[in-house]
């Protein structure tokens, strides 16, 4: 063997074992992250953490009940915005539009999916805080959303578009009205696709801080009823973590492991639904 | 060839499809795609007419002014600017070879199912918020940083002005590591697909002409994906620009202008995180929203091109295996 063919085959063995050790860099991360966050904030999980308001400054204990409810209320009602929004959308696209129509809805779509969602923070406070003078979980629930209708949107597109065109014919060829086949076989073909979309972007948007700092602000207390601003667990972690309190500084690492814990649990159950076999039978 | 998946275009009469809820259900779902659209056009609408004060009292100036004065009502938005600009340099200089090794690694060497295991991770670290790579950045990375990496690097590359001044911790430098590690995912997972759809043949042509494993993946696999790798990257700088909280708790929040990487600075999105809520007057509110509108106008372009890019690629992927 030449030496410069011993050369190259060194090269390409050693470049090849750096890819290696890129993807277990990268993959290492993951589980840094999730191994402080346990270290951390594993401790500091009890029962009143899910079940007590937070304790006044200078007094250690309490909890964020009320984060962890405001949270839930936030994200509820951007499900009731989003959700119907980016199906039907998706439905439109993919079984009635023209193609002129579907592009302009897609550009619309991917547009939106790209905007950073700090600025979609500003927009929502622009529309639904500004004109009603107060922060409220409407505004903080309008932003995440409007975050969840492009991902919804596209991915029901694909999955309707995906389902084979036998099917249809089948159910036309049987008398049923378009409506009748996409409602009765399209959809319920192409169910587990959307449904893992729709809780993708339901664990995409629970995580995200930014939208919420200037519509649903933060409240020490509850929140009653809508209109009010309201404590999430993503803000609590962001102004628990810059306070110069140790008992703060615990306590945003727990919410740091509930939420992530909550975000990582809906992607793994969303992948699952989803590559429990195909969701069409193969003809 | 007929398509074997998609809608049927049927042709029965208007009355017809009406009686049976056709043309209820395409009216429906008409309005709902139709709200995206409004709604996207009003968000565009509501950040030109929600900036106009400053857009009339600074004009471009606005953009090269290193002021920011909310006392005095004089706002530039050049610290911001270049806060933003350097951290995304940084974070795409440690995040591109790296996130560029990994995706080699799981398209062109792991087997398919550690290539999927691998990817799955990968895919959940997307998957983490913003605000807990904050919450990670102060409490381990800048403590870090200020002890141990800084003033290794200070020691080491110190002549350069990039590595000097005291190491506070916070700043560029921490800030862009942070974003590398949140757009790597990006980077692999679409730089990946890419690498995928690069045909079989490139590959076994290059390998029968004698070259070596590595030498058929960098200088025939890469060159064909260069275009949608371009993509892929111009697509993670669009989210490193954008992204707000972990940048707004590590980069210091000081609107400085530094050659060194150690300096404290602010970006576009940490200043509109952190002075939005505490506005008063209706000039600094709308100079924070302009910064917005800039922020929305460079991430359009940038996720423009990114698409492009790609598309292009996965075409020509696609047309060179057919023939």
């Amino acid at each position: 063997m030449s030496g410069r063919l011993r050369w190259r085959k060194f090269v390409s063995g050693f470049m090849l074992a750096m890819t290696g050790v890129c993807a277990l860099v990268t993959v290492s991360v993951l589980f840094f992250v999730l191994g402080d966050l346990v270290v951390h904030g594993g401790t500091s999980i009890n029962w009143n953490f899910f079940t007590k308001l937070p304790a006044p400054v200078g007094e250690t204990g309490g909890g964020m009940a009320n984060a962890i409810v405001g949270s839930a209320k936030l994200l509820l009602l951007a499900s009731l915005i989003g959700v119907p929004i980016g199906f039907l959308g998706g439905v439109y696209l993919a079984e009635f539009s023209g193609s002129t129509a579907a592009f302009i809805v897609r550009y619309a779509g991917d547009l939106l999916n790209g905007v950073p969602s700090i600025v979609i923070g500003i927009f929502a406070y622009a529309m639904l805080v500004l004109p009603f003078k107060h922060f409220s979980t409407i505004a903080g629930s309008f932003a995440l959303g409007l975050m969840m209708v492009p991902i919804i949107l596209r991915s029901t597109e694909e999955f309707l578009n995906g389902v084979p065109r036998a099917l249809r014919e089948g159910s036309m060829a049987l008398g049923a009205s378009k409506w009748k086949t996409i409602q009765a076989v399209v959809i319920p073909a192409a169910y587990r696709g959307i449904l893992t979309a729709i809780l993708l972007a339901f664990a995409r948007v629970a995580g995200e801080t930014a939208p919420l700092l200037f519509t649903a602000l933060g409240n020490r207390y509850w929140s009653h009823g809508w209109n009010e601003p309201t404590a999430s667990l993503p803000v609590v972690i962001y102004t628990y973590a810059l306070s110069p309190y140790d008992d703060w500084h615990r306590q945003a690492w727990a919410a740091g492991l509930v939420l992530l814990g909550l975000i990582l649990v809906i992607n793994i159950v969303a992948r699952a639904i989803l590559s429990r076999g195909i969701s069409v039978p193969r003809s | 060839m007929t398509p074997s998946a998609g809608p049927i275009v049927g042709s029965r009469s208007f009355l017809s499809r009406l009686r049976e809820g056709d043309e209820i259900a395409h009216l429906i779902t008409f309005l709902f795609a139709a709200s995206v659209v409004l709604v996207t056009l009003l968000l565009v609408f509501v950040l030109w007419q929600q900036s106009v004060l400053p857009r009339h009292k600074f004009g471009f100036a606005f953009f090269f002014t290193r002021v920011w004065d909310p006392i005095s009502e004089d706002f530039g938005a050049l610290p911001f600017i270049y806060g933003t600009i350097v951290t995304t340099v940084v974070a795409l200089l440690i995040s591109v070879p790296l996130g560029l090794g990994a995706a080699i690694f799981l398209a062109e060497l792991a087997p398919q199912r550690i290539s999927d295991t691998l990817q799955f991770f990968i895919d959940l670290l997307a998957a983490v918020p913003s605000v807990i790579y904050g919450l990670l950045g102060i409490f381990i990375v800048v403590p870090l940083m200020r002890t141990v990496i800084e003033p290794a690097l200070k020691d080491t590359l110190g002549f350069l002005p990039f590595f000097q001044g005291p190491a506070y911790g916070v700043g560029f430098l921490t800030a862009g590591i942070v974003l590398a590690i949140m757009i790597v995912p990006y980077i692999i997972s679409v730089s990946r697909e890419i690498l995928l759809a690069v045909p079989r043949e490139q590959r076994e042509a290059a390998l029968a002409l004698g070259s070596t494993r590595w030498e058929s993946t960098w200088k025939v696999v890469i060159p064909f994906a260069r275009t949608g790798i371009m993509g892929s990257i111009f697509l993670a700088m669009a989210r490193a620009l954008g992204e707000t909280m972990a940048v707004a708790m590590v980069i210091g929040n000081t609107p400085t202008i530094s050659a060194s990487l150690f300096s404290p600075g602010y970006s576009i999105a940490a200043v509109i995180a952190n002075e939005f809520t505490e506005a008063t007057g209706d000039l600094y509110l709308q100079a924070l929203v302009e910064l917005g509108l800039v922020l929305f106008i460079l991430t359009f372009i940038l996720n423009g091109v990114a698409r492009l890019l790609i598309v292009l690629t996965t075409q020509k992927g696609s047309r060179t295996a057919q023939v």
